[in-house]
């Protein structure tokens, strides 16, 4: 299988997100909501499903459920619990509480680094199930001798986050998910962690011939467990209906099971059998209608969300939106701002915040200091790989960046100190000078760098490609 | 309803396959005392369709509650132990179940 003719073929992508809320109590009972923990010792009776035991919802999920309806600007609205009906032995009750025709949630967006915007359909309240071990037949669903049930993560809170099929490429349904965790992670409704099952990643995927006006019979992918296995596995799967569909056949609608190991899908069953869940109200449960001051309360207590704050930094330093991402991400926005505040050059704080501060110790810099330095840099004092080197020696011990840059030996050249060496190497180099002069740019760096070697690196490159060029008359 | 029409009176078959989705076993005579009993549940519930509702917003209980909220707070669990022993079968702490074929949806 290769990749797909993209001229001819669309791939629709839509994506249902279950994150974990971070409480410290099931949805619906007091038992703990803890990841790991010896087996079957979070259980209470509500998530034994013993009889005559009754659910109570838990207003903090309630809580982090608004917040991020409001941070995906959805309309928070008057919701109902219905029971989904399905007889599985992880969940005892043989129902899952889940919200149905009246979400919490609707009709929102989030934005990508991009810009783009991506539609989100609903965002439910709904509880986890337990977690089943197939013992036997090497641990393969179908082929188990039996099964266990570890019931500890059965009734933990899950918003289910359902997204409009707006994505048309892996690498923009992994930024979609990177976007909905770093807004799950700063409203403080969960802690973000795929690879413990905090965020599970349910893909459906169709393909349609450009221009069409129908969508493709979809397939769902689960088992997705990390944002590099997304992207491969709607390659895989994107692929594999266009064979399908250019071989004659057709795609049947149907749930498939990512293989990380091999790298396809695999079926799972059907969809047409599975889909019957007879929901209906839950009976044990009242609607929920959150008061408008309460949403109002949490609305304003919400923290600056990662679009705003790239549009902040875009903004003020005048830079491109895409250019804010990674800074953004890494927490450095605010540092950024900081510095240009206190007078640093927009361009050069950007461009330092991405490419010279990975380290994580650089949310800890001084904006102050941060400024002085790209002060130096632009001011001539420091050419751009001293001014590189001051600032990580900056980010791992602090201090003064004039001091370091003394330190270091670090001196602006004199003027006519560079003037005269670069003279001398002119005359040194008649013939590379001649090659320079008809224009072979490749020859520069033979003079930046006997520049740099008779300078022990404090010259200028720029400066000394500056001179060069004034140099040819 | 299962039935493909909404207005279709609900057939033996409509019956069996709810029954099979709930994992009950019906005989004949079951199966045609329910089919009757469910055509009058829902020929009661056409009748209410025959109003005018209008502005009337649907119940989803019986009673005028909303927002009945518990905080934050753990409280009192099952001994593992005393929970495995109800079980017909455990293994490791954990409760010993038949093979199930296919992934929960």
């Amino acid at each position: 299988m290769t990749g797909i003719d993209l001229d001819r073929w669309e791939v629709v992508i839509g994506l249902e997100v279950h994150a974990e809320l971070a409480t410290r109590t099931k949805l619906f009972s007091a038992a703990p909501n803890e990841f790991g923990g010896a087996p079957n010792t979070h259980i209470d009776p509500l998530t034994l499903g013993l009889p005559g035991s009754l659910p109570v919802l838990n207003e903090h999920a309630v809580e982090l459920a608004i917040r991020v309806g409001l941070a995906l600007n959805c309309t928070v609205q008057r919701s109902v619990f219905a029971r989904k009906n399905y007889f599985y032995p992880d969940q005892p009750k043989n129902y899952q509480i889940s919200q149905y025709e009246l979400p919490i949630n609707v009709d929102g967006w989030l934005e990508l680094p991009s810009g783009q915007q991506v539609g989100i359909e609903r965002a439910h309240l709904e509880e986890d199930t337990g977690k089943s071990t197939h013992v036997g037949g090497g641990g393969r669903i179908h082929e188990a001798e039996y099964s266990l049930v570890d019931l500890n993560r059965a009734g933990v809170p899950l918003l289910e986050i359902v997204g409009r099929p707006d994505l048309r490429t892996g690498e923009e349904a992994r930024a979609y998910v990177s976007e909905l965790r770093a807004i799950l992670v700063a409203v403080g409704a969960s802690d973000g962690k795929m690879e413990e099952g905090s965020l599970r990643v349910d893909c459906n995927v169709s393909v349609r011939e450009r221009g069409a006006a129908e969508l493709g019979t979809r397939c769902e992918i689960k088992n997705i467990n990390s944002l590099r296995s997304l992207g491969r596995a709607i390659d895989y799967e994107a692929a594999r209906q266009v064979d399908l569909i250019t071989a004659g056949d057709r795609v049947v609608q149907q749930t498939r099971h990512w293989n990380e190991d091999d790298g396809r899908t695999h079926t799972l069953r059907s969809k047409e059998e599975a889909d019957d869940y007879r929901y209906f109200p839950d009976p044990d449960l009242v609607t929920l209608d959150p008061d408008p001051s309460w949403i109002e309360r949490v609305r304003l207590a919400l923290p600056p969300l990662p679009a705003a704050r790239r549009h902040r930094l875009a903004e003020t330093a005048g830079v491109p939106l895409e250019q804010t991402a990674l800074i953004v991400e890494r927490g450095l926005d605010e540092l950024c701002l900081a510095a240009v505040a206190a007078g640093a050059d927009p361009a050069r704080t950007i461009t330092h915040a991405e490419h010279n501060l990975s380290d994580e110790r650089a949310r800890a810099l001084d904006p102050a200091a941060f400024a002085a330095l790209v002060g130096m840099e632009v001011g001539g004092q420091l050419t751009a790989t001293q001014a590189k080197a001051v600032l990580a020696e900056l980010v791992e011990q602090g201090g003064d960046p004039v001091a370091i840059a003394a330190a270091r030996g670090y001196e602006a050249m004199d003027d006519a100190e560079l003037e005269g060496l670069v003279d001398g190497l002119i005359a040194e180099h008649p013939e590379e000078w001649a090659r320079f002069c008809d224009g072979d740019g490749k020859i520069t760096g033979f003079f930046v760098g006997k520049v740099m070697k008779a300078t022990q690196g404090k010259a200028d490159g720029k400066a000394v490609t500056a001179l060069l060029n004034s140099r040819k008359g | 309803m299962p039935s493909s029409e909404p207005d279709a009176p609900i057939t033996s078959a409509d019956v069996a396959k709810v029954a099979s989705l709930a994992r009950l076993r019906l005989d004949d005579a079951e199966l045609e005392r329910f089919t009757h009993q469910l055509a009058d549940i829902l020929g009661h519930a056409a009748d209410l369709e025959t109003l005018d509702l209008a502005g009337v917003e649907p119940m989803a209980h019986p009673i005028p509650l909303v927002n009945v909220l518990r905080p934050d707070v753990p409280g009192d669990l099952v001994d593992r132990d005393e929970a495995l022993a109800q079980a017909p079968a455990a293994e490791d702490g954990q409760f010993r179940v038949p093979p199930v074929l296919g992934e929960a949806p």
